[in-house]
């Protein structure tokens, strides 16, 4: 990847953080967390990977993405503004009751919203039916998912595993939010869901395994899911929760919670510094 | 189309249908490792391309089908109506209900008429289940002509509809003539003392009944509510108001299936007596059907009783 696409993937990635946290911090609730640790991911699909666009975003030839880790919605709207789906404004109108931005992803009322999720475990299984769907009718788009570690818990994600590797299902491909870290700890002491990657392998599924804030391994990670054919591909994308907010960092408790006035300020200037390290504006 | 008369199971119509009107390319088939006893197999037969099995795990099929049906795909996702309603209800309001897409649920084995399995597969809670799903259809057929018609209803209607089928063999009741709309009862014979109002196979129980309470002496109309959501309100008000007693008779639960959604338009629009025929409040056992009709009061002879005290409280 060349330096300056680096860098500007980078600057969309903090702006994107940014606009999660306003998200939740006027709000004042939701899912900063996973939000953070997932926003990398969001940004390289959304900016770079997927054949979709803001103004046909109906397009039946698109490729399709499902938030399966439905509550780390501020992430998917600001990832949105960021690419022109929905107005920037509208942002700081998460979870109100005249909002259409809805505390989970709503597809009947948000540009670019390609399922309504929320109820873990059901995301995978959506986008399974979409790829289906694709194959059937012959098309080329790609179906993109993210799920959280912890929502591997939920038995339906592995049904959807099963499904997906019967079918073979090679224009799926999924990313897993591997923060290890749920809202009552960490995963392998609340309900070990572990270990993905030969859990997903005994599946069917072609797995790769990266650090998934950088942006050079997503793109590798995508290029080998692109290639693999005759089945489904997991991205296990080992993450930190909260990522860029210091003391949000690999903390259980900011799994669900919104920063007060003087955090939210603390937040806002530690990514300011990092938007300014990269040359951008704030 | 089925002969008056002709004793056929409405799965059977409903695979049958499938297979019909299967031709419209965007359907497509989902069942869970069942579609030897959902008949579903009568669509993969003709349509082998256009069918998924998607194995014993209902919650991802619904969800399966969720999705397909963003893509332009009218799914009809079948399994018994326990696993369907029952196991994947969380399943169906949210992914299917919430977003309004475009699925089918063919749901067959529904009530106690499932017989010998016993309790745990005699699903008489999903009309209740169903009916609180906001943007749900729930249309349950009383015979294998309607259930065609039914299934016809259903693509030609966008959005979640809740297709209710039995297991038993049950007399075709209607003709050629018959005609079917979403949402519109069918006033099946006149009285002037009381109204059957019936669903499912209760319908022709229910036309004995007026029969039988005919002899003697007594004027019962009959009406057939085969939409249970959106109900037809002003069917019942009127039968109310030129009857004065209803009684209402289902193969489910009195608690959430047609008495209750009766009542409701009853408590709100034109207070009346009622009875209600159903399952009261308990679990199915293992046995014949004949037996159970019996055992838990699913008959033309509990029809009359209740009737009867209806009028009496008029």
């Amino acid at each position: 990847m060349n330096p300056t696409m680096l860098n500007s993937l980078k600057l969309s990635a903090a702006n994107v953080r940014k606009m999660a946290l306003e998200a939740v911090y006027n709000a004042k609730s939701g899912h900063p967390g996973g939000a953070l640790s997932s926003a990398d991911i969001l940004t390289y699909l959304y900016k770079v990977e997927m054949n979709a666009n803001p103004n046909n975003s109906k397009d039946p030839d698109r490729d399709r993405f499902v938030l399966s880790k439905g509550h780390a919605s501020a992430g998917l709207y600001a990832v949105l503004a960021e690419c022109g789906y929905i107005p920037k404004e509208d942002i700081k109108t998460f979870r109100k009751a005249d909002s259409y931005l809805q505390g989970h992803p709503d597809m009947k009322g948000i540009n670019g919203v390609d399922m309504s999720t929320g109820s873990l475990g059901q995301g995978l299984s959506a986008a399974c039916g979409m790829a289906l769907a694709g194959k059937y009718d012959k098309k080329d788009y790609r179906v993109f998912a993210l799920l959280g570690d912890g929502e591997c818990e939920e038995g339906q994600i592995w049904e959807a595993a099963m499904f997906a590797a019967h079918y073979k299902l090679d224009n799926l491909c999924a990313f897993l939010d591997f923060n290890g870290l749920q809202i009552d700890g960490d995963i392998t002491q609340v309900m070990n869901p572990t270990p993905f990657d030969k859990k997903f392998e005994a599946f069917g599924w072609n797995v790769v395994v990266i650090d998934g804030h950088s942006f050079e391994e997503i793109e590798t990670a995508l290029a080998s899911a692109k290639a693999a054919k005759g089945k489904p591909t997991i991205i296990i994308a080992n993450t930190t929760k909260g990522k860029c907010v210091s003391f949000m960092e690999n903390q259980a408790s900011w799994h669900g919670a919104a920063p007060n006035d003087e955090q939210y300020v603390q937040a806002v200037s530690e990514l300011d510094e990092y938007i300014k390290s990269l040359g951008g504006a704030i | 189309m089925y002969t008056i008369g002709e004793k056929k199971a409405t799965r059977e119509a409903y695979g049958a249908a499938l297979a019909e009107f299967g031709s419209d390319e965007r359907i497509v088939v989902l069942d869970a490792d069942l579609s030897p006893a959902t008949k579903t197999g009568t669509f993969k037969k003709e349509h082998p391309e256009r069918f998924f099995n998607c194995g014993i795990a209902e919650g991802n099929m619904m969800t399966i089908a969720a999705g397909m049906s963003t893509c332009g795909k009218i799914p009809f996702a079948s399994s018994f109506a326990m696993f369907a309603a029952g196991r994947a209800f969380e399943q169906i309001r949210n992914s299917i209900g919430y977003p309004k897409l475009n699925v089918k649920i063919g749901a067959t084995h529904a009530g106690i008429s499932v017989g010998e399995d016993g309790a745990t597969h005699q699903c008489l809670e999903d009309i209740g289940l169903m009916r609180t799903i906001p943007n749900m259809v729930i249309l349950n057929p009383a015979d294998c002509n309607e259930a065609r018609l039914a299934v016809k209803a259903a693509i030609d209607h966008y959005g979640p509809v809740y297709l209710r089928f039995g297991r038993l063999a049950v007399p075709t009741i209607f003709g050629e003539d018959y005609r079917f709309e979403i949402g519109k009862g069918v006033q099946l014979a006149d009285g002037k003392d009381v109204t059957i109002i019936a669903t499912g196979l209760m319908v022709s129980y229910a036309l004995e009944a007026k029969t039988v309470l005919e002899e003697q002496g007594i004027s019962a109309r009959v009406i057939n509510i085969h939409t249970i959501k959106p109900i037809d309100r002003d069917i019942i008000v009127k039968a109310a108001k030129e009857t004065g007693a209803i009684v209402t008779a289902e193969e489910h639960n009195i608690i959430g299936g047609l008495g209750s959604a009766v009542a409701e338009v009853l408590c709100e629009e034109c207070p009346v007596p009622m009875m209600r025929v159903g399952t009261r409040d308990e679990f199915g056992r293992s046995g014949v059907p004949a037996k159970l009709f019996e055992i838990y009061g699913l008959d033309t002879k509990t029809i009359v009783e209740k009737a009867k005290e209806a009028i009496a409280k008029k």
